[in-house]
């Protein structure tokens, strides 16, 4: 199971806010909500790739702090009406610590480039 | 076992009323809707359309079959319910169908008006109410010449207008002098006559007709007094009646329309009703408006939240006979106790008549230019005393000093690719389509799907028009009182009364006392619900950087790259040569890419990645230089001249003014950004008269203005007083800054706050009570001594506020 990298503890991400990963020369968004469930997107907005990680977190969603759209940190969807879907990693939490899993979505997003 | 909720009429207020609550509450009920006509759920208001061959029966429908599918609903189309059992609880259709409820909705709309003569039930004799009603009249179109309309209100109008699109000789009899005698005056209503003759519609006015001429089919009318005409079509435009036959059999209280109390509920506890059929308080409503609003007060209390009260609507009616702009709100006519100011310009089909009582709006009518139409409303809604700007009233808001986004102020005529919204770059017909093939109705719809006006919004009034333009017919959005988001129904000033009387400390305690919809708001009322906070407690709230714009969290103003800026304080515009070095040396060492000076006489360091940002802070502190903060909603700079320690023409010494202020007001937060000005002589050169307080010196003493505005609309300043001294200036400046900050929406900047809230309010609370003002001042100096924190000091060094915000997790992948 080498695919999952430890990355973070839970702690290191304040609640209802976001951290920025660097890994890979890729920009990652972790984001905490108010339950403490963690979600890990690329830090750029479909939009006009505006960094995700500096939005004000709202439910299981975050606002982008360059034009307001709004994405799902589940899914990285915008809410309609409006459209795109942010790049999103698969996570899981445990024991407090943040594990990710990027290969094969690296490769997904040179791809997109 | 859910609950059965039963809706009698799949029409626009009922099926209305069950979108609000499968918003609130999607699981509560087994739904069941029962519709006389064979469709779903259509926009009633686009009939006209349909009837003048610009739309299809296609475009106008609101919820397809599908909807209903998809939400759980059962649907009967074309089963008209006959009977309600109230003691069993069911309802029984036409056909023998019946259903049970525990909660029963009627929605049964309204019927139109058949006149009682001769010859009213003919073949070729029509009203003009659904579906079914258009494509009898386009049947009949499609064949024959002649069609007389019965009845010059708006329906008619529009039925008139739309034959004589399908090309037939149309002939308008109305009983009045005047067309839409309800809706504009005498003045206004014969440029209208005028417009629609021009167009090939002819009038018979104070005209009553007495029987429709034929043995099967019509033929022909006759009017009083002899007069026959030739008409294979009549129309009968005469008025609708709420339809009340289903619940006057059922024995509830029924008067005009089915009476209901604030809670949309009929004098049987569980039977609701919505709609055109209802009275409400006297009133009955045929606007879709009103009935929007509801239905969103039914829809709270069927999801037994129980809270929404509906209190009655003041409607404004907001025409549009197609390519004819007209609008008319309250009491137009005007009488002994009032005065009127008119404008009437012939030649470019403009009349405009504002009714005053008491220096305050009772009522207008306006014919061609009705961009206004909406501001006029909210200032006869608010009360507002207009005498300060009374000579500028007729000429719309954009000309209370305006000389930015001037263009078209008329929909109507306006080319398809012309651009609307400058700020996202969207032109008439994306509004157009966005509106009928989305079935939008508010201008808050057209945001979210078009973006048109959700920037600066300039273009709003003009977007308004395009709305109504499009829906045609009897749309008129009201501007109520709006909530704060979309995850409240309350509205700013009652959050923030909410704050204060119930001593709420927290944003989670704010959003569980007004038992909000979402988990933790959103990206627009948590910051508003920080800063009712901050400025409701200061010192005694904590800050909650979560709820703050990323600029405000992280103290600095984010580009368009995710980079940041960096611009410190410059007290005045006034700079040492050792400042001037610092600035210089951190943008040497940090290899800042753009050195400006701003707008605001600062200097500014662009291109600053986040995680250098203390560093940079940490040099400038260190030369005396704090945050200047250029990101915030809170005082941004004091613009000076050199006045008279050097200028010839100075008459104080302005810079000394400028620092003085802004070494008083710095670092306390507002509802939005907050610019100020002194100049050293009328001359002004440091520009006070656009600023939120501007100060410009005179030989005397200074004059006192506020709020100025430089940007998207550009607004000079009203002038408030002309005080003596060094201090007075002083008090009255937090004692400004202290009323905005207590009474101002947030994002409100003070031009738009002064506008709402009206020139005499804050003359009242500033100058005739100087024991006001003088607490003002006091209450907004104690604050102070809690907000005036450097940020960028209290975020350097290893012991930081906030460090995470600034360093990103490394994470080195290893490639077994």
């Amino acid at each position: 199971m080498s695919d999952w990298i430890e990355i973070s503890s839970v702690d290191e991400i304040p609640p209802l806010g976001a951290r920025v990963v660097h890994a890979e020369e890729m920009e990652i968004a972790l984001f905490r909500t108010a339950n403490d469930e963690i979600y890990a997107v690329r830090d750029r907005c479909p939009h006009k790739e505006g960094p995700l990680s500096q939005g004000i977190v709202h439910g299981k969603r975050v606002t982008c702090p360059l034009h307001n759209l709004v994405l799902e940190l589940s899914d990285g969807k915008a809410v309609p009406p409006d459209e795109g879907c942010a790049l999103v990693y698969p996570i899981k939490v445990e024991e407090s610590r943040v594990w990710i899993k990027l290969q094969g979505v690296a490769s997904k997003i040179k791809g997109s480039k | 076992m859910k609950e059965k909720l039963v809706l009698v009429g799949n029409g626009m207020a009922g099926v209305r009323t069950l979108e609000e609550l499968l918003k609130i509450e999607p699981d509560l009920y087994d739904i069941t809707v029962f519709g006389s006509e064979p469709h779903g759920n259509y926009n009633r208001i686009l009939l006209s359309p349909v009837l003048a061959g610009e739309k299809e029966i296609g475009d106008i429908m609101l919820n397809d079959e599908n909807w209903y599918q998809e939400n759980n609903i059962k649907l009967h189309t074309g089963k008209e319910v006959v009977e309600i059992d109230r003691r069993n609880r069911k309802v029984i259709a036409e056909d023998g169908t019946t259903a049970s409820y525990n909660r029963l909705l009627l929605a049964t709309g309204s019927n139109s008006v058949l006149i009682p003569i001769p010859g009213n039930d003919l073949k070729g004799v029509v009203t003009f109410r659904n579906i079914h009603d258009v494509t009898t009249i386009l049947e009949i179109a499609n064949k024959k010449k002649q069609a007389l309309v019965i009845g010059g209100g708006l329906l008619g109008l529009e039925a008139a207008y739309a034959l004589k699109q399908q090309g037939m000789f149309v002939t308008v009899v109305h009983l009045m002098d005047s067309l839409m005698e309800r809706q504009l005056d005498p003045e206004a209503s014969s440029m209208l006559r005028e417009t629609l003759e021009n167009r090939g519609i002819q009038f018979l006015m104070e005209t009553a007709t007495e029987a429709l001429l034929g043995e099967d089919e019509v033929w022909g009318a006759r009017f009083k007094g002899g007069l026959e005409i030739a008409a294979d079509l009549v129309v009968m435009a005469v008025g609708i009646r709420p339809n009340i036959a289903l619940a006057q059999k059922a024995r509830i209280h029924c008067d005009r329309g089915i009476v209901v109390n604030d809670t949309m509920q009929t004098y049987d506890g569980r039977i609701y009703a919505v709609g055109e059929c209802v009275q409400h308080r006297d009133q009955v409503y045929g606007l879709v408006a009103p009935l929007f609003e509801q239905a969103k007060v039914c829809a709270n209390h069927l999801a037994q939240l129980g809270f929404a009260q509906y209190r009655g609507s003041l409607t404004f009616s907001k025409l549009k006979v197609t390519g004819v702009d007209l609008f008319s709100t309250g009491d137009f006519m005007g009488d002994d106790t009032t005065e009127s100011i008119v404008m009437k310009d012939v030649d470019r089909g403009i009349y405009k008549k504002i009714v005053l009582k008491n220096n305050r709006i009772h009522g207008a009518v306006m014919f061609g230019d009705t961009v206004d139409g909406s501001w006029y409303y909210q200032m006869l809604r608010d009360q507002t005393d207009i005498s300060g700007f009374r000579g500028q009233l007729l000429y719309g808001q954009s000309h209370l000093g305006d000389s930015g986004h001037g263009g078209a102020n008329t929909a109507a005529d306006m080319a398809d690719d012309v651009e609307v919204c400058g700020c996202n770059g969207v032109c008439k017909k994306d509004i157009v389509n966005a509106i009928t093939s989305k079935g939008l109705f508010t201008l808050d719809d057209v945001r979210d799907h078009t973006k048109a006006s959700s920037s600066c919004g300039s273009c709003t009034g003009l977007v308004e028009q395009i709305l109504s333009f499009t829906l045609g017919g009897d749309y008129s959005e009201a501007p109520t009182a709006k909530p704060l988001c979309k995850c409240t129904d309350y509205t700013h000033e009652e959050i923030r009364q909410t704050i204060q009387r119930q001593k709420l400390m927290g944003i989670r305690s704010v959003m569980d006392y007004l038992e909000y919809r979402s988990p933790d708001g959103c990206h627009i009322c948590r910051p508003a619900i920080n800063y009712y906070l901050m400025s409701s407690w200061p010192g005694e709230v904590v800050d909650d950087p979560r709820s703050r714009y990323i600029n405000e969290r992280a103290h600095a103003n984010i580009q368009k790259d995710g980079t940041f800026s960096v611009i410190p304080r410059i007290w005045g515009g006034l700079v040492t040569p050792a400042e001037l070095r610092a600035i210089a040396d951190a943008a040497d060492k940090f290899n800042v890419s753009t050195v400006k000076i701003t707008g605001g006489q600062r200097i500014g360091l662009y291109g600053l990645k986040k995680h250098e940002l203390p560093a940079v802070w940490s040099d400038l502190n260190q030369s005396g230089m704090p945050s200047g903060y250029a990101y915030g909603k809170s005082l941004r700079t004091v613009k000076t001249c050199v006045g008279k320690e050097w200028c010839r023409f100075g008459t104080q010494d302005s810079t000394s003014m400028g620092v003085r202020l802004e070494k008083l007001t710095w670092g306390s937060w507002m509802p939005h950004k907050f610019k100020m000005a002194v100049s050293g002589c009328p001359r002004n050169c440091a520009e006070a008269t656009i600023k939120d307080f501007g100060v410009v010196a005179v030989e005397s003493g200074w004059e006192l203005h506020i709020g100025g505005n430089g940007g998207v609309r550009v607004r000079p300043t009203e002038l408030l007083c002309k005080v003596k001294t060094d201090q007075e200036v002083v008090e009255h400046c937090c004692a400004f800054i202290q009323l905005y900050r207590e009474d101002a929406h947030y994002l409100e900047r003070t031009a738009p706050w002064i506008e709402r809230v009206g020139m005499v309010k804050i003359r009242q609370q500033l100058i005739e009570d100087g024991g006001n003002r003088k607490a003002l001042s006091d209450r907004f100096l104690s604050s102070q001594k809690f907000a005036q924190k450097d940020p960028w000091a209290e975020r350097t060094g290893d012991a930081g506020f906030e460090t995470h915000e600034f360093f990103p997790l490394e994470v080195k992948v290893s490639h077994e």
